[in-house]
């Protein structure tokens, strides 16, 4: 018990995490996005060059590249900086795949109205198939949310005192295994559970 | 889709368009590049960095991990698929004995991060008299994971049939086993194929997670590597490797099953409706109305 301040410590670095990244991920996602449906053959590459990169590649892989790598080539950036930065970059491949996925529901002919109503590129999206395609988006990105959120274990490796690492130290001191990840497990499965949640909200509200 | 979105460009359009891209390449092999200078800037280019790849014991040892990685990604994968399939049953039982449990196991095991999952199996059950080696604390892991998501994209899978699949189905006399197996089965494999193999692509990446209870994978071997100081601590130039291997991995998968997929496609396409086999199954149709 006399652990908790620690344990809630690293909750609270977690929820930073996860926000910070998922923010991150998103405006990231939104780039690659407009890259990967826009007019452009080359910039349309470029952003499937990204998703696959990012798609195919472990996440721990990028965590030990950047954080045990950055260093050797004289780049340094604070631990939890470096965690943010990897995992808005990891994230952002499956954001951009969710809105893609998301524009694509949007039936053909909304874009063929749009365009011969002759509005821009731009304008056809901002006007006709974002608002179309954000109620639909909504549901995978929770999903993304919630995968971002377990994901966040992961810069345990990368030394960020997070949910999972001050667990694990707890466990170190306490020797008490079993409880505390039980315990640690449920956290996570709590925030699931709140983006989740969040997510239905959001979308019924976008439903109207 | 991505067409409709906007106009042929005319001649004003085209150069804007033609700027953009320049701009664009350059953009993006001014970051390329800035990140190979500065590899090259502190050496990680230098042939000393990449000279463990001439050693064969190297080689040997790294095709080691690699089929260490493999195992514990066949072994995690079928056991998915398989507690995956049995979750999924039970989710579309019309029993509530079944249908409770199998729905808290996939909410539990989904919102649970694997790392802890696999922590608990290796740290935490030995407190209880159960040890497991590194092998099976990640594939138990990833079963129990990866085998909840496989059990929801089943379930979907299932339920985006039209029901008059289902209907159509018991109508002829088929029972619950039979409509499964032989009806609905068949066609939301198809729908579900892609949702699959990208789980499969995250289990297969998720095996790197061995790595941190030190089972001796491909990434474990990575870190091992890039610290020897006689190869000049080569961390960079070996995750790289490591890197594209995965990647070679993850689309030889996806690649893997894009092609059984179209094979099996072209099958039903060029095999015309076997009147033979309609025969065969409207006699005890027939037979079961009497």
């Amino acid at each position: 018990m006399s652990h908790l301040p620690a344990l809630v410590d690293g909750f609270l670095t977690t929820l930073a995490l996860v926000a910070l990244s998922f923010t991150g991920a998103f405006a990231l996602g939104l780039v690659v996005v407009v890259l990967r449906i826009g007019p452009l053959g080359v910039l349309r590459a470029v952003g499937t060059g990204y998703v696959e990169t990012f798609q195919n590649i472990p996440l721990l892989v990028w965590l030990v590249l950047f954080v045990f790598g950055l260093p050797e080539v004289g780049v340094r950036f604070p631990l939890f900086t470096t965690a943010v930065v990897v995992i808005s970059l990891y994230e952002a491949a499956y954001v951009a795949e969710a809105l893609r996925s998301g524009v694509n529901t949007v039936a053909q002919g909304q874009g063929e109205a749009a365009r011969a109503l002759g509005l821009t590129f731009g304008q056809t999206l901002r006007h006709v198939v974002v608002p179309q395609a954000a109620r639909r988006v909504v549901q995978p990105l929770g999903n993304i949310g919630i995968a971002l959120t377990m994901n966040t274990s992961l810069a345990a490796v990368a030394g960020v005192v997070e949910l999972t690492a001050s667990a694990n130290r707890v466990n170190l001191v306490e020797a008490l295994p079993i409880p505390i990840f039980v315990g640690a497990g449920l956290c996570y499965a709590l925030l699931a559970a709140g983006i989740g949640g969040l997510a239905g909200l959001l979308e019924r509200r976008l439903a109207t | 889709m991505s067409n409709v979105l906007f106009d042929v460009p005319g001649p004003k359009a085209r150069l804007r368009h033609q700027i953009l891209a320049v701009v664009g390449v350059i953009g993006v092999a001014g970051i390329v590049g800035f990140i190979g200078y500065r590899f090259y800037d502190s050496g990680q280019f230098a042939p000393k960095m990449w000279e463990w790849l001439q050693y064969t014991t190297i080689q040997e040892q790294l095709a080691e991990r690699i089929l260490a990685t493999l195992k514990a990604f066949a072994l995690g994968a079928v056991m998915a698929m398989l507690f995956g399939a049995i979750l999924a049953a039970g989710k579309l039982s019309e029993h509530a004995i079944w249908r409770g449990p199998a729905t808290v196991i996939v909410e539990v095991f989904r919102a649970i991060p694997l790392l802890i999952m696999i922590f608990f199996f290796y740290f935490g059950l030995p407190a209880i008299d159960i040890k497991m080696s590194q092998f099976t604390a990640v594939v138990v892991g990833l079963t129990l994971y990866n085998g909840s998501v496989l059990a929801e994209v089943f379930r979907a899978g299932i339920m985006s049939l039209p029901r008059g699949q289902t209907e159509a189905a018991y109508a002829l006399g088929m029972r619950k086993t039979q409509v499964m197996v032989l009806v609905l089965l068949p066609q939301a494999l198809r729908v579900m194929l892609p949702t699959i193999v990208s789980q499969l692509v995250v289990l297969l990446k998720d095996t790197a997670l061995g790595f941190i209870i030190n089972y001796k994978e491909l990434l474990d071997y990575a870190k091992y590597l890039g610290g020897q100081g006689q190869f000049g601590r080569p961390l960079v130039p070996v995750t790289l490797v490591v890197a594209a291997i995965y990647v070679t991995m993850c689309l030889l998968l996806t690649w893997l099953a894009v092609t059984l997929e179209k094979r099996n496609r072209r099958d039903k396409k060029l095999t015309p409706i076997d009147t033979k086999a309609l025969d065969d199954v409207a006699i005890p149709a027939a037979s079961q109305s009497m």
